[in-house]
């Protein structure tokens, strides 16, 4: 295998790990913080020890996504150093602020809220993880606006053969980063909703304080439902952002070859890129490509076929992972519109709780196939349309990438595995309430 | 000009963050020799636990910034220095998922592994950062490609060991003032003792290191040029005379920041040395990563500047706040029921 190739592999690995545990803490913090001020609004203990119960969940959730993190910032350098001396003056400046207004903000206040149960007001102490949800979330803006702008690069003027920033606000407001932005986080709250849901299920199947977790699901549910739908409306309109931006992409996620007006969309089709057709196609939806992407049947739409072979993206992989994930998006929907049907009784309703249980998963499915959408479908570009991804990779031995990689995957799925069954361990604790009366006597 | 400034910036985040994250790695290396037991071992862990993550942020910075101002450089130094910067990327991996879940693993066994990733994940970051730091004050064999003409081993010649010893006995002494500072009791003793008996060491080590710099790299230039600057490095003796004053008294706070002053002005006296280089070649002047050749647009660097100067005031307040916030020393049990 050569440099590339393994290093492709080196950042899949790193970054798969990686957004493992980004979703939960981005959702995650938030229901906390939402637990927290619900107890400093009615004093009820039941949500302090909620907020408890899943802040120790949180925090290994955390500590693993923070560990990875580092490593991602240091293999832009270590890896793709052509790609890093090429658009160093536009991304290097949205990676440096992503550090410079999130990452301190929030590192700092984990550590508050953490080690300040007993030294904080309870008020104090809500506030201080709304600022650990807050500051994670804008640090999945910055890096996104950092993504965005590889898959649709705006605000630069080439300048001795490299983009040179020349419009910071075109960088940083684009549609494109906006509507991944929005998709991403939204994707990330369900992740975490389906998460408290599950383990909350795990329990109320159990008959154990059942009050803490109907409340913890009910919570989650609301949450949860709403980005479901949110997803999905947003989802379509950022496809059609796609067709406009990214034609081979939208082309591969439906695996569409001929250009042409009344494009179809096939309910089963396998790309067959060699010939570059599909093999089977069943059950052919005229005009329904044409009017997802363009809002219009007669609208023409790009087709593989049209485009250079070798600026195809690879088809099978973004098509199957497009596939997936909308059809996962829908589930979500659906299952959290029965859920809110099922709101009031929800202790009682075994047969749900039990799906939502093993429900828990497939939330992180969407998110990994929604990257494999994202990263697949850009290539074979770097950043899309002025440099492949060949040109951007480090001109270091194979010998060494190979190690790392190695190492790596070693490395993670021994933290993979650890925070796991901690997690586990942790998720069936049976929590404990404090009354209020004793924890005034501590402080 | 603006390059100048960015290259002061560049300069100083290195500087804080070795500062910053200097103590919890210090006393990482530390734990074999001042904890004799599990209470122990929780004062060591608490008396860091608040502090580590948001100390490890300057280091993200630090390379953010690399990468934005000076994207050539940040190119070159990354991957010519592949082997040791994973070396490093794995040590803190495994040190922060030991900081982080070793207080959630109930089994001894489990336990004692996180004690030893660690141990290990403090020891090598501190060593491997002198080495890499030396070297490049030293200069790098890279080529006009930005290639390495060698590969760990060239970089652990004797300088470059010097000034990992260096930066590892900074830390050491650093660690062991910042947990005297924070402990009670036997935890306390021991680590008075270990900075009062690691403190000679480090002496010689610097002392030494001052010499060898004079020999072997170019430093000692920008110095005889501008005779001024010559303060940075008296400053650094000054700072790690006084460090031996307090430390004499007891006052583990006062040699603690003390101790601070010697690690900002050691990091400063090397990065000043090597201006306007931020990456010198040692095959070839004009291989060399400099402000002119590596920074970018002006209009990028005016962007970030704007960002700093709103935002780093802002973090520093609320980073102090919470230092602050975590001043007092560590008591018995504390951090059971919560991170620890």
């Amino acid at each position: 295998m050569d440099t590339l190739l393994l290093s492709r592999l080196q950042f899949a690995v790193a970054t798969y790990f990686h957004f493992l545990f980004v979703p939960l803490t981005l959702g995650l913090s938030i229901l906390i913080a939402i637990m927290e001020t619900a107890f400093v609004r009615t004093k009820n203990v039941e949500y302090q020890a909620m907020a408890k119960f899943w802040g120790k969940l949180f925090l290994i959730n955390f500590a693993v996504g923070v560990v990875t993190g580092i490593t991602l910032e240091f293999q832009f350098g270590t890896n793709w150093s052509r790609y890093s001396r090429y658009v160093g003056d536009i991304f290097g400046p949205l990676l440096a602020i992503e550090a410079t207004v999130a990452f301190f903000l929030e590192s700092t206040f984990i550590a508050v809220w953490a080690f300040g149960w007993k030294r904080l007001s309870p008020k104090a102490h809500a506030i201080s993880i709304w600022l650990v949800a807050f500051a994670s979330s804008l640090s999945a803006v910055w890096i996104l606006i950092a993504n965005s702008w590889m898959q649709h690069p705006v605000g630069y003027v080439m300048k001795d053969g490299r983009p040179v920033l020349n419009d910071f606000m075109a960088a940083v407001t684009q549609p494109y980063a906006i509507l991944t932005i929005l998709h991403t986080l939204a994707a990330s709250y369900i992740v975490a909703g389906f998460f408290v849901m599950g383990i909350s299920a795990y329990h109320l199947l159990r008959k154990q304080s059942i009050s803490l977790f109907t409340k913890s699901f009910r919570i989650a549910l609301v949450f949860s439902l709403i980005f479901s739908i949110f997803v999905v409306i947003e989802g379509h309109m950022h496809g059609s952002d796609l067709a406009e931006k990214q034609p081979a992409k939208l082309a591969a996620l439906e695996s569409h070859w001929e250009t042409g007006p009344i494009a179809p969309v096939f309910i089963v089709a396998v790309p067959d890129e060699k010939n570059a057709r599909n093999s089977i196609e069943i059950g052919l939806i005229p005009g329904a490509l044409s009017m997802l992407a363009f809002h219009s049947l007669n609208a023409t739409v790009t087709g593989l076929r049209d485009i250079p072979k070798d600026e195809r993206p690879p088809v099978a992989a973004t098509f199957v992972s497009f596939r997936l994930m909308v059809t996962l998006g829908m589930l979500f929907m659906f299952l959290t519109i029965v859920g809110w049907f099922l709101r009031k009784r929800i202790e009682s309703q075994r047969l749900y709780l039990k799906v939502m249980l093993y429900a828990i998963p497939l939330p992180y499915i969407a998110c990994a196939l929604g990257w494999t959408v994202t990263e697949m479908g850009r290539q074979p570009w770097i950043v899309y349309g002025l440099m492949k991804t060949a040109d951007g990779v480090s001109p270091v031995a194979a010998s060494q990438v190979a190690v790392s990689l190695v190492a790596f995957t070693l490395v993670y799925l021994v933290l993979g595995i650890a925070a796991f069954v901690l997690m586990a361990k942790h998720a069936r604790k049976n929590p404990q309430l404090t009354p209020l009366a004793e924890q005034a006597g501590r402080r | 000009m603006l390059e100048t400034i960015w290259f002061l910036l560049w300069g100083i985040l290195w500087a804080i963050y070795f500062m910053l994250d200097g103590f919890d790695l210090g006393i990482g290396a530390l734990l074999p020799f001042v904890a004799k037991n599990e209470a122990h071992k929780r004062t060591v862990y608490t008396s860091i636990g608040p502090f580590w993550d948001g100390n490890e942020v300057w280091l993200i910075t630090a390379g953010g910034v690399t990468f934005a101002a000076f994207p050539a450089t940040y190119a070159v130094m990354f991957s010519s220095l592949y082997t040791p910067l994973m070396l490093i990327l794995f040590a803190l991996i495994l040190r922060g998922a030991s900081l982080e879940l070793r207080g959630k693993t109930s089994s001894q066994t489990g336990r004692l592994l996180w004690d030893f990733c660690f141990v290990i994940g403090s020891f090598l970051p501190a060593l491997l950062f002198g080495v890499a730091f030396a070297n490049i004050f030293k200069g790098i064999p890279v080529d006009s490609e930005g290639l390495l003409q060698g590969n760990l081993l060239t970089l652990l010649n004797p300088y470059g060991l010097l000034g990992g010893l260096l930066f590892l006995f900074l830390f050491l002494v650093h660690g062991s003032l910042w947990l005297a500072a924070k402990s009670e009791g036997e935890v306390y003793e021991r680590a008075g003792a270990i900075a009062r008996m690691l403190w000679p060491v480090l002496l010689i080590i610097a002392v030494l290191f001052l010499i060898f710099t004079a020999f072997q790299t170019k430093l000692y230039e920008n110095y005889m040029g501008t005779p001024v600057l010559f303060i940075i490095p008296a400053l650094c003796v000054s700072a790690l005379i006084l460090e031996r004053v307090y430390l004499g008294k007891h006052s583990y706070w006062k040699a603690w920041f003390a101790s601070c002053g010697t690690i900002v002005c050691a990091t400063l006296f090397g990065v000043i040395g090597i201006y306007p280089n931020l990456f010198p070649s040692s095959l070839d002047p004009k291989y060399s990563m400099t402000i002119y050749n590596s920074a970018s647009s002006p209009l990028s660097l005016k962007i970030m500047l704007v960002v700093a100067l709103i935002f780093v005031p802002i973090v520093i307040v609320y980073q102090t706040w919470a230092f602050n916030f975590f001043k007092a020393k560590v008591r018995k049990n504390e951090g059971e029921e919560e991170a620890y």
